[in-house]
């Protein structure tokens, strides 16, 4: 079992109850392919269960890996608890600031500076603009940018635009971080501060839930691993040894 | 709020919903027990917001949006802002050409260039706020697929950059009046503000009723165009209304007044044009109700757009 059970008065910051999520697709695109598909008989629309009965609290201050393979439904739980999507059945419910790192530097547009993308995306993230103000140069600081921060955000190379998105969305100011294959970031000493610095938001008591491909890295990182297969929670646990369970499939 | 209470119990929403409250006590939380509705005390569902309260409250962003979208509109032409102006002046020597001297109109409505422009003006904030608004959710799609943000904000946005463009319109109006002898009172003035209230609140409930279906439906946005094409003609932007009073019946002449856009656009006469005359022109009985008249349709169209939108928001992110 994870560690939050034991830990008497520990507080929940994300509930998941009996979540499903089901996808409609369409397999026709206009008035007139509908009207062909239902002469021949064909399927008008298939639904896609993506989620099934998901169960699970995660309490303040965790670190949790979602785990699975392609397809299994893990980035689907990441966009209901960020509130991208909404449940079809049961609820997800939050307590406190969330931030969602779905993908970083989504809300960049590149006509416009670096400093203003980042008040930009700040903004877009929940912050106001006195927030923005007291981080801005910690933010600068960490992306290593400086000298680019008044260039227009199209002139970047793709490794100096990934830095600043994520300095932007690893300093904002959240309860609840979500993160989507977020530290696939920039080079290896980069990638290096990122994890040190999602590190260190966890010892400050942040909750943390990501979800990334690099198996050893999330299991390292997080203490708690929720395996997700074909919708279903398989494993709650130890995050090693969901990793093992996973590996083993 | 209805929309959201389909639980079986009820969260206490607090004023900035996405802070925890401070100062809550802690208690016992286990796993697997099943959780009680005293515990649920700070909890909100993600992505359930408040509709256009919440744009209020993320004004902050509200405004970045808008400066972004102001900012980037022109950036990479040459003219630059110059383009907000090639538009109206282009379309208004057209119109003059065509309706003030070639149909002589230019005889008949005393200032008809004055008239004219200030009509024009009137149909550009509506036709561009409401065009804008309703693709603004799709043109925000990578956004609104990966960050929770209360989507309201990309139609009030629109809007918003749709005045600020027709600003600058609205000024070269009143220079242009003043060099024709304008001496508005405060009553015009009110006028002109009432009119642009109208346009604006019935933009954001147009933008957010087709925006939300233009998710799912495409063809909102070319039904949106083909309104649009109309609107300039079914509100007495290029004819005076007594032209229509003559021939429609009375019945038809209460659908053409129920249209909001005829009672802002002749709130602009009142305000702009009808000062510059030596008021012999007749203007529609009673504006000041009919204006408030045409704000209540406004409102209304407001509401319903709220409503679809809700109805409809918690498939956009799958449907984009």
């Amino acid at each position: 079992m994870p560690k939050t059970s034991e830990a008497a008065g520990a507080r929940a910051a994300i509930v998941v109850r009996g979540v499903g999520k089901r996808f409609l697709l369409r397999h026709t695109h206009s008035l007139k392919e509908t009207f062909i598909a239902a002469i021949r008989r064909k399927t008008i629309a298939s639904t896609f269960e993506a989620l099934d009965g998901v169960d699970f609290t995660i309490n303040a201050g965790e670190s949790v890996a979602l785990l699975g393979f392609n397809g299994s439904g893990k980035s689907t739980l990441l966009k209901l608890i960020s509130g991208v999507y909404q449940p079809d059945r049961g609820e997800v419910l939050t307590r406190g600031r969330v931030a969602g790192l779905i993908e970083v530097g989504a809300g960049f547009h590149p006509d416009l500076s670096g400093r203003e993308n980042i008040y930009l995306n700040a903004a877009i993230l929940g912050m106001n603009q006195k927030e923005i103000d007291d981080r801005f140069d910690e933010i600068v600081a960490f992306s290593e940018i400086e000298k680019f921060i008044d260039t227009e955000v199209k002139h970047y190379s793709s490794g100096m635009f990934l830095r600043l998105a994520f300095s932007v969305a690893i300093h904002t100011e959240v309860d609840i971080l979500l993160g989507d294959e977020i530290l696939s970031v920039g080079d290896e000493p980069f990638q290096r501060k990122c994890l040190e610095k999602i590190r260190e938001l966890s010892q400050r008591g942040k909750t943390l839930v990501v979800v990334s491909h690099d198996l050893n890295m999330v299991a390292d990182l997080c203490e708690r691993g929720i395996l997700i297969r074909q919708g279903k929670v398989a494993f709650d646990g130890e995050s090693h040894e969901a990793v093992r369970i996973m590996r083993e499939q | 709020m209805s929309l959201r209470a389909d639980g079986s119990f009820r969260i206490r929403m607090s004023l900035r919903v996405r802070r925890p409250p401070v100062g809550f006590p802690v208690e016992s939380f286990p796993v697997t027990a099943p959780v009680a509705s005293s515990d649920l005390r700070g909890f909100v569902r993600p992505g359930r917001g408040a509709g256009l309260v919440d744009v209020f409250r993320r004004r902050y962003l509200l405004t970045l949006l808008v400066r972004k979208e102001v900012q980037v509109r022109y950036r990479g032409s040459a003219l630059g802002w110059l383009w907000s102006y090639v538009k109206p002046v282009t379309q208004f020597v057209v119109f003059f050409l065509a309706l003030g001297v070639f149909l002589r109109l230019n005889g008949s409505i005393e200032n008809y260039p004055v008239y004219l422009f200030s009509g024009l003006i009137t149909i550009n904030l509506f036709s561009e706020a409401f065009s804008n608004g309703t693709r603004s959710l799709v043109d925000n799609a990578a956004l609104i697929k990966k960050i929770y943000l209360p989507r309201e904000l990309f139609p009030v946005s629109s809007t918003l950059v749709a005045f600020v463009n027709f600003l600058p319109q609205a000024l070269v109006l009143a220079v242009v009046c003043l060099l024709v002898g304008w001496h508005p009172s405060l009553l015009d003035i009110l006028a002109i503000l009432l009119g642009m209230a109208i346009i604006v609140t019935f933009a954001v409930g147009l933008s957010m009723l087709f925006g939300s279906v233009n998710v799912s439906f495409r063809d909102a946005q070319n039904f949106v165009e083909l309104i649009i094409l109309v609107a300039t003609w079914v509100s007495p932007v290029l004819y005076q209304w007594t032209m229509v009073r003559d021939i429609l019946p009375d019945w038809a002449m209460v659908l053409y007044h129920l249209n909001p856009m005829t009672a802002a656009v002749e709130l602009f006469h009142t305000g702009f044009w009808e000062p510059t005359t030596d008021g012999g022109a007749e203007m529609p009985p009673n504006l000041p109700a009919f204006g408030l008249a045409a704000f209540g349709i406004a409102a209304l169209t407001l509401i319903l757009g709220q409503f679809v939108f809700r109805r409809l928001e918690s498939r956009f992110a799958q449907d984009l």
